[in-house]
């Protein structure tokens, strides 16, 4: 059952979109039918596959680096006054800065492959991680803190361990939104890099087939890029709902 | 009634405390003023006020997380009114936090030995949020016990449970706590009838420390028993003068 409602969604919008090309008598340069997508699918098959591998890749490193340095962001954030005086700041004001403004810069920096990607992807998902766990981290619940103060007679040498205990167990939910937002969002970040300067990847070869009005290319490409970008989420969604049973309780509790 | 064998028999009485504070102001509001209290092993202590009074100041003075109080660092074990376990621990890991926070090799076998104490042997794995109020305050009772500390503090401790689990609640920590020195803060006091020994009013602004009753030992008591009726009667009337006052 829970799979025929998205099922049906999709037979409609195909329809739809069979219609559309129908119904304005549309040549395939301008909108391809869905049929002749499905062709391209099958026929240049081998090529989107090598060039999503690569994408999928840029977008996998860059979300594990990103979240890295999101994560140890935040823990220099809540650890030090000296970081939160001058680096907070520094992260909020690079957030202004537009990516798609910094990418032929980071391409000339970084080079043609893969690196320039996965620093684009970083940059992308970077705020929305650090920025969703230094929230969780500082909104522990105070009577958790209470208690492990005078648990550990509020000794100096016992923070640390207060801190992986139960800081950052408490603040795993709020990190795993900020993944969930990074997920969504570093797609993006791979494929920008790929435009501006790339010899591989779906981006790549988007633009390529834009270059020879091969649309239903495009087209196929652009699909296969929302599924991997729709399946990264769901999967990334799935392990923080896995690895984090208790979370749904809150929803619940009074 | 049951007997509770006196823990004033051994061979080696634990020390009594003298607790002393210097009252507490936020900003220059002052909530508590300067107090102290004598507690001795085995006895319990119930402060009663209504909401507001200063009871829970007084209390984190004590525990160290308020200044101004003793130096009673690992001395104590806390209690508050939520059970205050970790969520995405396992019951036997929530008792065993206090090992774990200090770095401590956990005594497992402690740890497995108050559950079964406490009726909650059966569930050890759990995660709390599988567990019914009654059966998270116990295993917050558990943690408390597993801290092993001569100075137990409770905040409310049993205020959010129905009245029937709050009562075997009560029995419950009578029966485990009978050799601590108990400090509990309540506004109930049929709570503080069943438990203490010793019932102490806080009242007025900055709040004062008042002794109301020294009750005959043998707790936990039957605070329905007609003997009990008159302490009943005269907390209630202290408590309801005190608040016609304020108001």
């Amino acid at each position: 059952m829970t799979w025929l409602r998205p099922l049906l969604t999709l037979c409609g919008l195909l329809l739809l979109w069979q219609l559309i090309v129908w119904g304005f008598a549309l040549p395939p340069y301008i909108l391809p039918s869905p049929v002749s997508v499905a062709r391209a699918f099958v026929l240049r098959g081998d090529v989107l596959l090598t060039e999503a591998v690569v994408t999928v890749v840029e977008i996998l490193l860059g979300l594990v680096f990103g979240a890295l340095l999101g994560a140890a962001a935040a823990l220099g954030l809540l650890a030090s006054t000296v970081a939160r005086r001058w680096l907070l700041p520094l992260i909020i004001a690079s957030q202004a800065v537009p990516v798609f403004a910094l990418a032929p810069l980071l391409v000339l920096w970084f080079g043609y492959g893969i690196a320039s990607k996965i620093v684009m992807t970083m940059l992308i998902i970077f705020f929305p991680v650090s920025a969703a766990l230094y929230d969780g981290l500082r909104r522990t619940d105070a009577g958790w803190l209470d208690l492990a103060h005078v648990m550990t007679g509020g000794a100096k040498q016992h923070r640390l361990r207060i801190l992986l205990h139960i800081r950052l167990m408490a603040a795993l939910p709020a990190f795993a939104s900020g993944l969930k937002i990074a997920a969504a969002v570093a797609p993006i970040g791979a494929v920008i890099g790929e435009w501006v300067g790339a010899s591989a990847g779906l981006g790549f070869l988007m633009l390529q087939a834009n270059a020879r009005v091969q649309t239903d290319l495009m087209f196929a490409a652009l699909i296969l890029l929302a599924l991997c970008a729709v399946a990264l989420y769901a999967a990334v969604d799935h392990l923080t709902r896995r690895l984090l049973p208790w979370q749904a309780d809150s929803h619940t509790r009074t | 009634m049951t007997l509770q064998t006196s823990v004033y028999s051994r061979s080696t009485p634990p020390p009594a405390f003298r607790l002393a504070g210097s009252g507490f102001a936020y900003g220059d509001h002052a909530v508590l003023g300067p107090w102290s209290l004598d507690l001795a092993p085995g006895e319990t202590i119930a402060i009663l006020g209504p909401s507001g009074c200063g009871k829970s100041t007084l209390l984190k003075q004590i525990a160290g997380l308020l200044s101004g109080g003793p130096d009673m660092a690992g001395k104590i074990a806390w209690m508050a009114q939520q059970d205050l376990l970790l969520p995405w621990a396992s019951l036997r890991d929530n008792i065993l936090l206090g090992a774990r926070l200090r770095g401590e090799i956990p005594d497992l076998a402690r740890a497995d030995a108050l559950l079964d104490r406490l009726g909650l042997a059966d569930r050890p794995n759990a995660l709390p949020q599988q567990l019914s109020g009654g059966m998270r305050q116990r295993a917050a009772l558990a943690r408390t016990l597993m801290e092993d500390r001569p100075l137990v503090l409770m905040d409310e401790p049993f205020s959010a449970l129905d009245s029937i689990t709050r009562a075997d609640m009560q029995n419950l920590a009578c029966a485990t706590l009978h050799d601590r020195a108990v400090l509990m803060v309540t506004h109930d006091p049929v709570e503080a009838c069943r438990m203490a020994d010793r019932i102490y009013l806080l009242t007025g602004a900055p709040a004062q420390l008042q002794l109301a009753l020294s009750l005959r030992p043998g707790k936990p008591r039957d605070p329905l028993s007609p003997d009990m009726l008159p302490h009943l009667r005269l907390l209630h009337d202290a408590l309801l003068r005190n608040a016609m006052s304020a108001a």
